[in-house]
């Protein structure tokens, strides 16, 4: 059984950012608190390790960017980019986070208890978010792969212009976007947002769920032909 | 009375030339705006328009063959802590695998590593190829993050974030379906055989502000060791340079008009944005007015660069360096007469090829064709590209001597005549033989 690490303490009061990234990133393992991050940008960006950090209070844009591997728990709210480009690993907040949230997110979880703002997942690249609350507008706009729960409602063009990514939604939704459209909640997928919840730690019945995704219209352009046509039809 | 023939009679329109009228019929046909790669081919002023005063009684020059003439460059000294030191101040600009081939992404990097310089990755991610026979590497962040990730990032010797680019500014990236094989489709997260295309903009910021936070962000996960540059498509150069000085770049490269791309629209090729000889004088005129000109941030041109002239010339209107796509792939052998006939089957000939999207690229350079990607050795396509980069510097070398500068950044605007009207109100120079520059500005 391996002996439990020390919490390192590092508050923000007194440390430049600077420091509490270089800290995370030259540490292989252990656990980390941060305090004081009065909504500073970069916050626990550009982790590569089996870390986990605990930051208490708000945190500005760009909180876990970038992430892989650990854990990020931010016990407040974030600004814009939260969890952006995630490659692996966890990230999760308690309260609400700004504009493009797991933006561009390649793989790992996102957890947001409270609401997410526009373009929650925007071009989400096969990374799992799932929202306790509601997502904003132009949402998950682009979004190639991955999963989007969302258990609230959902704002204005849904998925405008996805691809593959699968988009999950208990509540409302106020339109979708170009080439979304509604589709199947076949088993898989109801086990899919099972499982979601399940490890994102959150109570619903998976059967609410619809799934929304890619009509597949927009995938190549349409290209006539009316020579050709012609030529046939003379013969 | 006997005539010269029927043809005599016939005046072609300068409003709908066959050009036009064979471009109407083809949208009439298909209902799909044309989609070419290359770079503008419109008239336009360009650096040819141009010329270098030369030392005379006044200006003493340096020995043409044997004088030292130094060609390096420092980016980043300021910020980062691994800055990025070229040989030559020409680059290899950001082309994508995907758009070429990974023969061609090594051919890439083998030319620019044996002249001391970098290469660029593109949209689509950093190729292993690209990586190991790069010696400098400039890794892109792109508005679709296509393959983008925190080691990749890392392994840059650059990072290069990329608002636009000449050929399309305020546009994304078309790929098209032919030419995303399973490989391609995989770096990038998406179905094979869609026709792609790129976001235009970026997910996570917009506007000036939110860029000085990214790229904090950026330089906080780098841990502050690789210099940033931000790349702009030429149209309001100068404002879009003091942006991103304010912002924070390390280096501003600024792709004219002429710039190329693997593929969008004609419309937007032909019809957006500014030519480089104009682009140039006005990022100098921001960097010079925030007092970083020929200091803290560099400036990279680009669109159009084909000689050492053009490279001289661009120094002299104050780039620091310049930046080449299209020559480069000219270099490796793409329009090569040698394929002529493939060409022709293609509906061109060699020397007009443009269709760099349809990924049938006889030359083996843009395509994903294994059959036609075999054609492109990666070892003699350096060599091409390694010698095309030494005749470039040489002869930028033999303009600088000329113009008695020790080194090649010591060209300046003084050394420069126009021969038009248009470009001396481009460039800021005067018409040759006179010392009228039309629209001279006051300092501002």
């Amino acid at each position: 059984m391996s002996t439990p690490h020390p919490v390192t303490t590092v508050d923000l009061a007194e440390t430049p950012l600077r420091d509490l990234n270089r800290t995370l990133h030259q540490a292989r393992q252990g656990s980390f608190r941060v305090l004081n991050p009065r909504g500073a940008h970069a916050v626990a960006c550009g982790i590569d390790a089996d870390i986990a950090v605990e930051v208490h209070g708000s945190v500005g844009y760009y909180c876990a960017g970038m992430h892989q591997k650990g854990s990020v728990y931010v016990d407040g709210n974030a600004s814009t980019g939260l969890a952006e480009n995630i490659m692996s690993g966890t990230v999760r907040i308690s309260g609400s986070a700004t504009m493009s949230a797991g933006a561009t997110g390649h793989g790992g979880l996102v957890v947001i208890e409270g609401n997410a703002g526009a373009r929650c997942g925007i071009s989400l690249k096969g990374a799992d978010i799932v929202v306790g609350g509601n997502v904003g507008h132009m949402s998950a706009f682009m979004a190639q792969a991955g999963n989007l729960v969302v258990l609230g409602d959902a704002g204005a063009d849904l998925g405008d212009s996805v691809y593959e990514a699968n988009l999950y939604v208990r509540g409302e939704v106020v339109s979708l976007g170009a080439d979304a459209t509604e589709k199947d909640m076949r088993a898989e997928h109801v086990r899919t947002v099972a499982g979601l919840l399940d490890a994102a730690g959150m109570e619903a019945d998976p059967v609410d769920f619809k799934r929304y995704g890619s009509a597949r219209n927009l995938y190549n352009f349409h290209i006539d032909d009316i020579d050709a046509e012609v030529a046939r039809r003379a013969g | 009375m006997s005539g010269p023939g029927d043809s005599w009679r016939l005046r072609e329109s300068y409003t709908f030339d066959r050009h036009v009228i064979a471009e109407i019929h083809r949208a009439a046909n298909t209902g799909v705006y044309r989609i070419r790669g290359w770079g503008a081919k419109r008239k336009m002023p360009i650096l040819d328009d141009l010329v270098f005063l030369g030392a005379s009684m006044s200006r003493y020059p340096l020995e043409g063959y044997r004088e030292s003439c130094g060609t390096d460059l420092v980016i980043g000294e300021e910020r980062a802590a691994r800055p990025l030191r070229i040989d030559i101040p020409i680059t290899i600009a950001g082309m994508s695998f995907g758009s070429l081939s990974a023969q061609a992404k090594e051919a890439l990097g083998r030319g620019a590593s044996a002249m001391g310089t970098s290469t660029t990755s593109g949209d689509g991610g950093m190729l292993p190829e690209e990586r190991e026979h790069s010696s400098k590497l400039v890794y892109q962040y792109l508005p679709s993050r296509y393959g983008q990730n925190p080691d990749d990032l890392r392994r840059g010797d650059a990072i290069e974030v990329v608002v636009g680019q000449g050929a399309k500014p305020g546009g994304g990236g078309i790929l098209l379906g032919q030419k995303v094989s399973e490989r391609v489709a995989g770096m990038r997260t998406l179905p094979s055989g869609i026709d792609q295309r790129s976001a235009c903009r970026h997910p996570d910021w917009t506007g000036p502000d939110d860029l000085q936070i990214k790229i904090h962000e950026l330089r906080e996960i780098v841990d502050w060791q690789v210099p940033i540059f931000v790349k702009i498509g030429a149209a309001r150069p100068f404002y879009d340079t003091a942006l991103a000085v304010k912002a924070g770049a390390d280096a501003v490269v600024v792709d004219g008009l002429q710039g190329g791309t693997a593929a969008t629209q004609d419309v937007f090729i032909e019809h957006v944005g500014i030519p480089t000889i104009a682009a140039i004088p006005e990022a100098t005129r921001a960097l010079q007015d925030l007092d970083v000109h020929r200091g803290s941030v560099k400036l990279i041109a680009s669109g159009g660069i084909r000689s050492g002239a053009d490279v001289a010339k661009a120094l002299a209107l104050g780039a620091d360096a310049v930046s080449i796509g299209t020559a480069a792939l000219i270099a490796l052998g793409d329009n090569d007469p040698a394929y002529d006939d493939e060409y022709r089957k293609l509906g061109s000939a060699a020397g007009f090829w443009d269709d760099l999207q349809d990924g049938t690229d006889p030359a083996g350079i843009a395509t994903q064709d294994p059959r036609l990607t075999a054609r492109l050795d990666p070892v003699i396509g350096g060599r091409r590209l390694a010698n095309y980069l030494q005749v470039l510097t040489m002869e930028t070398q033999t303009i600088a001597r000329a113009c008695g500068k020790s080194h090649v950044s010591n060209l300046e605007p003084e050394d420069l005549a126009a021969l038009t009207v248009e470009a001396a109100a481009m460039a800021q120079v005067p018409v040759a033989g006179t010392d009228w520059i039309p629209g001279a500005r006051r300092k501002r």
